[in-house]
């Protein structure tokens, strides 16, 4: 079920290694619009934004973030089931040695649940009015 | 005074890129075409209303969204909105239901019963409609992917309550084309996709001539980043696409168009989004009388559910969302929509609960009770400005129609991903003009609160004990079911899916021996396939 098309945004220059960033919209929420607009938004910084497109399940992500040797995890979240996805998704991602890559998640995130995600380690938290500024110096500012 | 220099205003141009004057004059409406396209309330064109006496006739039926967890809390809730004056229901599934996958499906987890209600089975729509009476209230059901599956078990439902399925009114929603735009919950690739929309409506026409097969949505597509007069038009590309494939079938345009309707969106400019309704209400009329030759008014009215739309409501201040809301349904009103249903207050935050509901519906009984919104049809017809910009913004749609059209048609620009990268363009666009206060959002960019304090919203609780008992449930049907008689049902769908005959009265065979919803759209996967999305920039 899970698409494997993605889209390369941009080609990285041979002499310099660009931020590379999965973005991917987990579960079955079909909301993609803030998506899209965030992968624009780190696609104009200069980042190589890999975007998966809908129905991705923990697997997928954790396979792609895997196999596109990316360097930051970005889920996009509007229909609430982000709390048992990020806890599956936590285990595989520690499964495959991904705990050094940054971890962020957007989208419908109400308060109470953004310390179970931080400690699940997604320290990157930008729920709804977040500015997309706010997220491209996030990541800028916190890549390993 | 004479020789002073002429005022300079800033010029405005609205979100459509028409530019709006600080002044208009009965020249600007002759400039622009002139009456010619106003008419008469109940009159092609239909620019001042479907109906000559409209709202003073009967009101707007209210029809908020609502449903979730399992069939028999959504129950509660219908009854609850009924009790407090709501004239119709807007059903909503979980996400597992809108894409054909069962409560026990393993890619379910964590999302039964989440955004709205979780269906499996017949016996789940059996226990949802309990105890309301259907031809006082009317259904519609928001549902795409699995729509052809969800009509069938309404009407099945509807036949073993006794109704006459031939007299039934209600709608689905079925517009397959706008969830590859925006809202995403598709299940088969394009074509077979829009194949099942035909199934619908055929079926509908011949079975259940009352029903509404389809409610074609600009709604999404303007959620989606696109402007009101690409969302007007893009919806009757749409429209036009499914009629095409009906009418290849042998039927008669008077058939089935009486029975289409429309899902338009309400957030902005206040005068933009009317002049967006009284155009494309008499556009819809001249593409169905000129293009498709019809001859009944019914199959030229342009009938709509238009309310206020999740995008222009705020996570800032979520409270000056109930202001918005009812400046939202007031331009409903003035545009003469037929049926109107708001996003609660607390949209940004959660689905809605009894309170935020509540309120929405307070806000169109008090447009209805106390502001004297149904008593004068069309009390905007006439103004220089309103009649200037309906003319211009219908002049607009129709150049976006002819570019579509002269693209390769809306089906092909849908296919490959042309629209969705044109609208989410668009949205980026319009995002970081908010972001830095071009677009003004009060709350947001501009009277922002010094001290954000912890916004007092209360959330819908999801219950994971709502999930588990669904998935028993559903065992429990197919424990006592004739599994002879289901498995006859579904190798007749897969047959027919084959064979390219409509499938509707194998799908209602198959719901009526309450096969799932899971398995009917797994037989059909078996020989559609998988949409696959077309991922542009």
């Amino acid at each position: 079920m899970s698409s494997t098309s993605v889209a390369r945004a941009a080609q990285p220059r041979a002499s310099e290694r660009r931020i590379r960033v999965l973005l991917a919209k987990p579960g079955l929420d079909g909301h993609d619009q803030g998506a899209k607009v965030v992968a624009r938004a780190m696609m104009d910084a200069g980042f190589e934004v890999i975007y998966t497109g809908l129905r991705q399940t923990p697997e997928a992500v954790a396979r792609m973030s895997l196999d596109e040797d990316v360097d930051v995890i970005a889920l996009s979240s509007l229909a609430g089931s982000h709390l048992p996805f990020c806890r599956k998704l936590k285990t595989l991602l520690e499964a495959n040695g991904l705990t050094d890559k940054l971890w962020l998640i957007g989208g419908n995130l109400p308060a109470q649940d953004h310390d179970e995600l931080r400690a699940l380690g997604f320290t990157g938290i930008f729920p709804t009015g977040s500015k997309l500024d706010a997220i491209v110096d996030y990541i800028r500012e916190n890549v390993r | 005074m004479n020789d002073r220099a002429p005022i300079e205003v800033r010029p405005v141009v609205n979100e459509s890129g028409l530019e709006v004057q600080p002044l208009y004059t009965a020249a600007d409406v002759e400039a622009s075409g002139g009456l010619e396209m106003l008419g008469q309330p109940g009159e092609y064109p239909f620019t001042r209303g479907i109906h000559p006496l409209m709202y003073r006739k009967q009101p707007w039926t209210m029809r908020q969204y609502a449903g979730f967890g399992n069939p028999h809390e959504t129950n509660q809730r219908f009854k609850y909105l009924i009790a407090n004056g709501q004239t119709g229901l807007n059903v909503a599934f979980d996400l597992p239901t809108q894409i054909g996958l069962d409560s026990d499906d393993p890619m379910a987890e964590g999302e039964v019963g989440r955004v709205g209600m979780a269906i499996d089975t017949l016996r789940d729509v059996e226990i949802a409609f309990d105890g309301i009476d259907l031809s006082r209230i009317t259904v519609s059901l928001t549902i795409n992917g699995a729509a052809a599956i969800l009509i069938a078990m309404y009407l099945a439902m509807a036949e073993k309550r006794g109704y006459d399925v031939t007299k039934l009114r209600g709608t689905c929603q079925n517009d397959i084309l706008k969830e590859f735009i925006g809202r995403g919950t598709w299940i088969f690739p394009v074509e077979p996709s829009i194949r099942l929309v035909g199934d619908t409506i055929e079926y509908c026409a011949r079975h259940a001539p009352k029903y509404s097969p389809v409610s074609v949505c600009g709604y999404h597509i303007r959620e989606s980043g696109a402007t009101p007069a690409q969302e007007m038009a893009y919806a009757f590309c749409i429209a036009r696409a499914y009629a095409d494939d009906v009418i290849r079938r042998g039927l008669d345009v008077d058939e089935f168009a009486g029975r289409l309707s429309y899902n338009f969106n309400i957030f902005g400019n206040l005068f933009e989004q009317i002049c967006k309704f009284r155009a494309g209400r008499s556009l819809w009329a001249q593409i169905m009388k000129e293009e498709y030759k019809a001859k009944k008014p019914g199959s030229m009215w342009l009938r709509m559910i238009a309310g206020g739309g999740g995008g222009g409501l705020t996570f800032e201040q979520p409270e000056l969302n109930i202001v918005r809301g009812a400046y939202y349904a007031l331009i409903s009103a003035l545009s003469g929509a037929q049926t109107m249903a708001l996003c609660s207050y607390d949209e940004a935050y959660t689905i809605p609960t009894e309170y935020s509901a509540r309120i929405s519906l307070r806000t169109m009984q008090i447009l209805i009770e106390e502001m004297g919104l149904t008593e004068t049809v069309d009390p905007l017809g006439g103004s220089f400005y309103v009649e200037t910009m309906t003319n211009r913004m219908r002049d607009l749609m129709k150049e976006i129609i002819a570019d579509v059209d002269a693209q390769g048609g809306i089906v092909q620009l849908i296919a490959d991903g042309t629209i969705q990268a044109r609208v989410s363009e668009q949205a980026y666009r319009m995002q970081r003009d908010i972001e830095s206060g071009a677009f003004p959002k009060v709350g947001v960019n501009c009277y922002r609160n010094e001290h954000e304090e912890d916004h007092k919203v209360e959330f819908h609780p999801y219950r994971e004990e709502d999930a588990r008992l669904q998935i028993e449930s559903l065992a429990r049907v197919r424990a006592e079911r004739d599994e002879a008689q289901v498995s006859r049902a579904l190798a007749r769908v897969a047959a027919d899916a084959r064979a390219g005959v409509n499938l509707m009265p194998a799908i209602v065979e198959a719901v009526k021996a309450y096969a799932s919803v899971g398995e009917i759209t797994r037989e059909m996967v078996q020989v559609f396939g998988r949409y696959r999305e077309p991922i542009r920039f």
